[in-house]
């Protein structure tokens, strides 16, 4: 009976669970135990006290993390002025980022245009992403400081320098720019390949019934796009709520001028300075869920109708 | 699954081999351990103009057992590698040129190991591995490591620092030591906890042209008068405005001159106190800033701060300790950075340095035994001639114009002593005078923090972007993030 079972066909199915073990182990230890120690940690009181010498906790307090986390603990809550500092500062990058980057995508993506040189302009686009991005910060640090090149420069026309970096708005028009210049040619690559996928002759249809280029864009270009625009969408997102090293480098930490351009992040980073497992940890569990639910909005607002 | 068999113990008998040369090869200088007591004095160079029996002679009652082969010393940048180099006697250096590449000692391996400041990178170090300091291995203790001021008791005040007392540092060698460097680095119950070669007494150094077009005078003692208190300061800062000059260079200036004299420390009992010299120092900077005695965005250590001390500046004077004039000040003073020391390089010669307002230090290192360190008796050695020798002491300053933490060897100094950077001026003179005044008995482990976040707060305030409720209030709550343990009303 046992031998009649045994398949005469060979199985090449546990080489793909063997192969795709590096990737469980990998994951494990280093995204999902960390997950969850995360999520543990965030429910006990637990620092480094005078600077980080004595260990204070840990001590398991329940939900006090979270609720100090949303109501502020007594003083105003904080966590909601960084979101929204984080979400402007998104904002103000990404939409510029994703118009550019459709409008280039199209140009490059569309074969009537034939753009010469299209290779050498996609790989200067991309080129700002290949920069770290602190690096790119300080460059602009230096650019737009009191005595940089950028006040030299108006100051040589008979303008008055301004302090770029004392003004809420354009801190954080900097920061914005510095996102924008450094994604929008990876978004480009990303909506370009999008575009280059759609079937051809769709658009040599459209052309023949004498479709002009906006009807074309937004009958056929954009509902064959979105899934890939969902993808751009999310990514960025989660990114953008992740933003850290630009307005880290560019205001040296302190978030300046009066917090404005201090993301959620960053003051998650103010908390690790004395090892603030407990609050920083439940920090992380609400960005982890708000993540999570912003990500499932998006999604379910892109898909609910498929018919085009 | 042979094969794999094969291959892991493989891999793991190199793994072996390789960590055992690696142990030969670091200890590979000495095979026996380190007598104690008496050093064979045969490869210990004479200290610069010292008798070595005073070097040895405290260590006859401490007897230390077995000393460890290697001397591991944490630091943050190359200055005590240097000072190791050019004045611990008997210090053979690894190559002269790169001292942290470390040496030997009395047979004894020394290694540096070095952790910028960046980011607190080097106190996270600290904190990492001194806790467990003793569980280490032999070879890979801590034995010596060094701290500055502002946070300087964090560590004093724990148990992962020796009192020097039990590496055989006596009151009578730290007797000549200014009395705010022990101080700082005092613990709660008493012990002195840490060392330090340098005293940083601070001056007011400043433009002699401008002096002379300004005030109509260049001398220290005439100009002293004009920035005796913080009412005539500001009377002369009118005038240096009238003329198209600015008092100091920034917001952060004057500030050590204010929060080194507050009445009591920024934290007692957990509770955050803001002292009224702190609120002095706010108003006085935002009067500052806004009747033009200051530049705005020249924040301290930035290049618009750099220029402001050079031939291009527009400043009176800087607030600045010892190492400050003859190394950064000196250094921004020349037009040609790469040339020459002399008067006609830029501004240098200008300056000229009066005491300023109030007595206050700035900066400093302090050398401290790591608990748990095998190597007590060269921690003994290196605390005392660095520190407690006098010959050193004058050795140091001669040669590198460093101001040293020895008084009767200073004042000594100071009876004749000429700096062709100063025009000639006897600055030594003045620091003998102001380090006798300088009360550092307020400091507490929060400075640190305390320090840089009023500075960076109140920027915004200086700025004109908040008011002054609003600035506090964001210094209050990044401090609170800071040090989740302290009340902040």
């Amino acid at each position: 009976m046992a031998a009649a079972k045994r398949s005469k066909v060979v199985s090449y199915t546990k080489w793909g669970y063997i192969f795709l073990i590096p990737f469980f182990l990998v994951y494990t230890v280093f995204s999902l135990v960390p997950l969850i120690s995360t999520v543990y940690y965030s429910f006990f009181e637990r620092y480094m006290a005078m600077g980080g010498l004595t260990q204070v906790g840990p001590n398991f307090i329940g939900i006090q993390n979270y609720i100090t986390m949303i109501t502020g603990g007594g003083a105003s809550p904080e966590m909601y002025k960084y979101a929204w500092n984080t979400l402007v500062m998104w904002l103000m990058g990404f939409i510029p980022q994703i118009l550019v980057s459709l409008l280039l995508g199209v140009w490059f993506a569309d074969t009537q245009i034939r753009l010469k040189g299209d290779q050498f302009f996609k790989t200067v686009i991309y080129l700002p992403n290949v920069i770290m991005a602190s690096a790119f910060a300080m460059i602009f640090f230096m650019i737009f400081s009191d005595i940089g090149p950028v006040n030299n420069i108006i100051e040589a026309f008979g303008g008055t320098a301004v302090r770029w970096l004392t003004y809420t708005w354009t801190t954080r028009l900097l920061v914005a720019l510095m996102n924008f210049l450094m994604w929008f040619g990876n978004t480009t690559i990303t909506l370009m390949a999008g575009i280059m996928g759609i079937d051809t002759s769709l658009f040599e249809a459209a052309s023949v019934d004498g479709a002009n280029s906006i009807q074309t864009f937004t009958r056929i270009t954009m509902p064959l796009l979105k899934p890939i625009f969902i993808y751009t969408l999310i990514t960025s997102l989660i990114g953008g709520i992740q933003m850290f090293d630009v307005p880290q480098i560019l205001t040296n930490g302190a978030g300046s001028p009066n917090n404005t351009t201090m993301t959620l992040i960053m003051w998650l980073n103010k908390h690790l300075y004395s090892k603030n497992y407990g609050t920083s940890g439940a920090l992380s569990v609400i960005l982890f869920i708000v993540t999570g639910i912003l990500s499932m909005i998006i999604f379910r607002m892109n898909t609910r109708n498929d018919e085009y | 699954m042979k094969k794999f068999k094969k291959v892991i113990a493989l891999s793991l008998a190199l793994a072996m081999g390789l960590s055992l040369a690696a142990c030969t090869s670091g200890s590979g200088d000495t095979t026996a351990p380190q007598p104690t007591g008496g050093d064979d004095d045969t490869t210990a160079a004479p200290a610069p103009g010292g008798d070595e029996d005073t070097t040895e002679a405290p260590n006859a009652e401490l007897d230390f057992g077995e000393q460890g082969d290697v001397l591991n010393i944490y630091v943050w940048n190359t200055e005590f590698a240097e000072r190791m180099r050019d004045f611990m006697p008997g210090f053979e250096v690894d190559d002269k040129d790169n001292p942290t590449n470390g040496g030997t000692l009395n047979g004894t391996r020394v290694n540096f190991v070095v952790t910028p400041t960046n980011d607190n990178a080097y106190q996270d170090k600290l904190d990492a591995t001194l806790p467990g300091n003793a569980d280490l291995s032999a070879d890979d203790k801590v034995d010596i490591f060094l701290i500055e001021a502002d946070y300087a008791l964090k560590y004093v005040n724990s148990g992962v620092t020796l009192p020097v007392s039990e590496v055989g540092i006596t009151d009578a060698d730290t007797a000549d030591m200014y009395q705010y460097t022990k101080d700082i680095a005092t613990a709660d119950d008493g012990s002195l906890k840490a060392v330090s070669w340098q005293a940083t007494p601070g001056l007011f150094a400043y433009r002699r042209d401008i002096a002379t077009e300004v005030l109509g005078t260049d001398d220290p003692d005439e100009v002293q008068g004009y920035v005796k208190d913080w009412a005539t300061f500001k009377d002369t800062a009118a005038k240096m405005k009238d003329k198209g000059y600015t008092m100091v260079a920034g917001y952060d200036d004057t500030y050590r001159t204010y929060s080194n004299n507050m009445s009591k420390p920024w934290v007692t009992d957990g509770v955050l106190n803001i002292d009224q010299k702190i609120i002095d120092w706010v108003n006085d900077t935002k009067e500052f800033t806004d009747n033009g005695y200051l530049n705005t965005g020249t924040g301290l250590w930035s290049d618009a701060w750099a220029k402001e001390q050079g031939p291009d500046g527009h400043t009176f004077g800087f607030f600045y300790s010892t190492w400050g004039i003859n190394f950064t000040l000196a250094g921004n003073s020349k037009a040609d950075a790469e040339g020459p020391d002399e008067v006609g390089n830029g501004i240098w010669g200008q300056y000229a340095v009066c005491p300023g307002p109030e007595a206050y230090y700035w900066g400093g290192t302090w050398i401290c035994a790591a608990a748990g360190t095998d190597n007590q008796q060269l921690v003994h050695d290196i605390m005392y001639s660095m520190t407690c020798d006098p010959d050193v002491a004058i050795a140091i300053t001669k040669e590198t114009l460093d101001y040293t933490n020895n008084q009767p060897a200073m004042e000594e100094l100071a009876k004749d002593f000429s700096s062709a950077f100063l025009g000639g001026q006897n600055h030594i003179a003045l620091f003998v005078d102001a380090a006798k005044q300088i009360d550092m008995s307020n400091t507490c482990p929060y400075d640190q923090g305390c320090n840089e976040g009023i500075q960076t707060a109140m920027r915004d305030y200086f700025d004109g972007t908040v008011d002054y409720d609003t600035a506090l209030a964001n210094f209050k709550s990044a401090l609170q993030t800071k040090y989740p343990e302290l009340t902040i009303e």
